[in-house]
């Protein structure tokens, strides 16, 4: 079974919800989606058993001993990367997007695309079961197949080693990334938080999820910051016939276990919140 | 002019909160202020001010169709496409786009030599144009549900910002991939937004190294400090990296922010931080590559 973590909004505990829900009962294949800014690794300082290279897309790079300087390459980048400088030609890295058509127009064959190798993904074990993340390069394009490369390891890794249970700890937002992560998934777990952009971004998550038919459900953490506002969204939750997993308090020791490098449950298992975590994840479960 | 963005690696560190307050501080003293919402994924700005929307435009891309009639199902449109966005099986005659993966590059209407590609537009999302209270303008770009990427609408939303700007605030997206740095790049100067904990600092520090290859100058604001440990406080000194400010954490703060109040409204020793902040970062930054 495969479960997936958003929530729209960055920020609102997805990680450490994540983190808490990995090490309350038995094993299971953890996988960090969130590819832009990966932190489960740090909590649970996986063993690298793999490391895969993951291209992102390609740069345009001009050979200098070719290139005219004829500039026709420039009209017909829709990404405006290519400019001339005093009948020099050059490419903004920033702006390019590897389409490759500059390449493919060019008269002297005096441009070349290179690859972007530098993400990576690692597989390994942690301290209760198997864990997958992906770092994406700095700069590089977040496109979503980066999350696939991780989902599809964790599937594989659930197979190979008997752990039913996958939890995928997603990027924020609603974009590319957040889509690969849930597409297909038995579970999206959204968790938001009391405020006017958490309930925003909830609804934008909420639209993402129903885009693709998923099953729903929603935690209102740190619902004492603002409790009216909790109310308005479970309200907003119902009347769109979402199910609500639950509601967490905001509790200072989710950081202080975390710059202890434990989830909240290995800080302590009898915590009030602890004890509403595990509540929310045998709900979730069913 | 000068364009100030403010980013962070990590969600939820207080990027709209530190954007929206200086761009409130920055209207009180009459400085012809805009504020740039290109966190087009989850855009929450205009919540926070009063607003009048002056304008809403669309963002387009063009996607090709392909005229089954002309085409001889020769492949190379498929070749030329670098996101596999053109699925084709010769013997069954079949040609299909798969407008979600299509970025509009236009490589395949050049392959074709049969004229069977036009290009159509089809929206990924909007730029509104809003006026706040004293006429200062909060542009927003705001991508539609179930398009893939920000990037095209972000670019739009910071073209919008008009001449008569003194500051324009660029609230970033989280992360360090493209959509940051299509933000970042047409930034004089970049806040980052981090808080004191393991995960904050991870992020800031792969932040750091974006914008030390693209040679950006910026700064850091601790939020939050007191929550969490030392250690960011001891990267950036470490690497000499200039404390921009702190912000302790407050659970005042905390509630007040989400209820949708802007803080330096009533906390006038925040906004007199702020503003010399900001101030300082002009002095600096400001008007040397005047894009006016």
């Amino acid at each position: 079974m495969e479960i997936a973590i958003i929530s729209g909004k960055g920020g609102t505990g997805k990680s450490s919800i994540s983190a808490a829900f990995a090490t309350l009962d038995g094993n299971v294949v953890l996988a960090d989606c969130d590819v832009d800014a990966a932190n489960l690794f740090l909590l649970f300082n996986p063993s690298t058993e793999e490391e895969e290279v993951y291209v992102a897309g390609h740069k345009a790079v001009i050979n200098y001993s070719l290139c005219t300087g004829c500039g026709y390459c420039i009209d017909f980048c829709r990404f405006d990367a290519i400019s001339s400088n005093n009948d020099m030609v050059v490419v903004s890295e920033v702006s390019c997007d590897g389409c490759f058509l500059c390449s493919h127009v060019c008269p002297e064959k005096a441009i070349d695309m290179i690859p972007n190798n530098k993400s990576r993904m690692y597989s390994g074990s942690f301290r209760n079961g198997k864990m997958v993340f992906g770092r994406l390069a700095p700069g590089e394009e977040n496109s979503g197949k980066l999350v696939n490369m991780v989902r599809n390891k964790a599937r594989k890794i659930s197979e190979e080693n008997g752990l039913e249970i996958i939890i995928l700890d997603g990027p924020p937002g609603i974009g590319c990334p957040v889509i690969s992560t849930i597409t297909g998934v038995d579970r999206v777990v959204i968790i938001t938080e009391p405020t006017i952009s958490g309930l925003l971004d909830l609804q934008r998550a909420v639209g993402v999820s129903r885009k693709f038919n998923l099953p729903v459900y929603i935690i209102v953490n740190k619902f004492d910051l603002n409790f009216s506002m909790t109310l308005e969204i479970e309200k907003w939750c119902r009347n769109n016939g979402l199910v609500s997993a639950g509601r967490l308090g905001f509790d200072e020791r989710m950081v202080t276990s975390m710059v202890m490098g434990k989830s909240i449950i290995e800080f302590d298992d009898n915590l009030e919140i602890s004890k509403g975590i595990r509540k929310i994840w045998n709900r979730i479960l069913n | 002019m000068i364009k100030i963005a403010v980013a962070s690696g990590k969600g939820g560190t207080g990027k709209t909160f530190v954007s929206t307050n200086i761009y409130h501080v920055l209207r009180r003293n009459n400085y012809n202020a805009t504020l740039v919402d290109c966190d087009a994924e989850a855009p929450d700005s205009s919540a926070f001010f009063r607003t009048e929307l002056l304008k809403t435009s669309d963002v387009t891309q063009l996607v090709p169709v392909i005229n089954k009639d002309s085409c001889t199902f020769c492949g190379k449109c498929h070749e030329y496409c670098n996101y596999n966005a053109i699925f084709i099986l010769p013997p069954a005659r079949v040609i299909n786009v798969m407008e979600d993966l299509c970025h509009g590059c236009g490589a395949c209407s050049v392959a074709c030599s049969y004229g069977a590609i036009t290009e159509n537009p089809v929206s990924l999302g909007q730029v509104n144009i809003f006026s706040t209270d004293n006429g200062s303008e909060l542009i927003e770009a705001r991508m539609n549900i179930g398009v893939m990427s920000p990037v095209p609408v972000i670019k739009a939303a910071i073209r919008q910002v008009n001449n008569h700007t003194d500051i324009a605030i660029l609230d970033s997206p989280p992360g360090t991939s493209c959509p940051f740095i299509q933000t970042v790049a047409r930034a004089d100067f970049v806040i980052l937004v981090t808080e004191p904990t393991p995960f904050g600092l991870s992020d800031l520090m792969q932040s750091v190294e974006t914008l030390d290859t693209m040679t950006k100058p910026y700064g850091v604001i601790i939020n939050r400090a007191g929550l969490g440990n030392n250690e960011v406080l001891k990267y950036l000194q470490a690497k000499n990296i200039p404390l921009l400010m702190e912000i302790p954490f407050n659970k005042k703060i905390a509630i007040s922010c989400s209820a949708g109040e802007i803080v330096s409204d009533s906390d006038t020793d925040f906004a007199g931080k702020l503003l010399s902040m900001v101030r300082n970062i002009i002095s600096n930054y400001g008007d040397s590559n005047n894009q006016r």
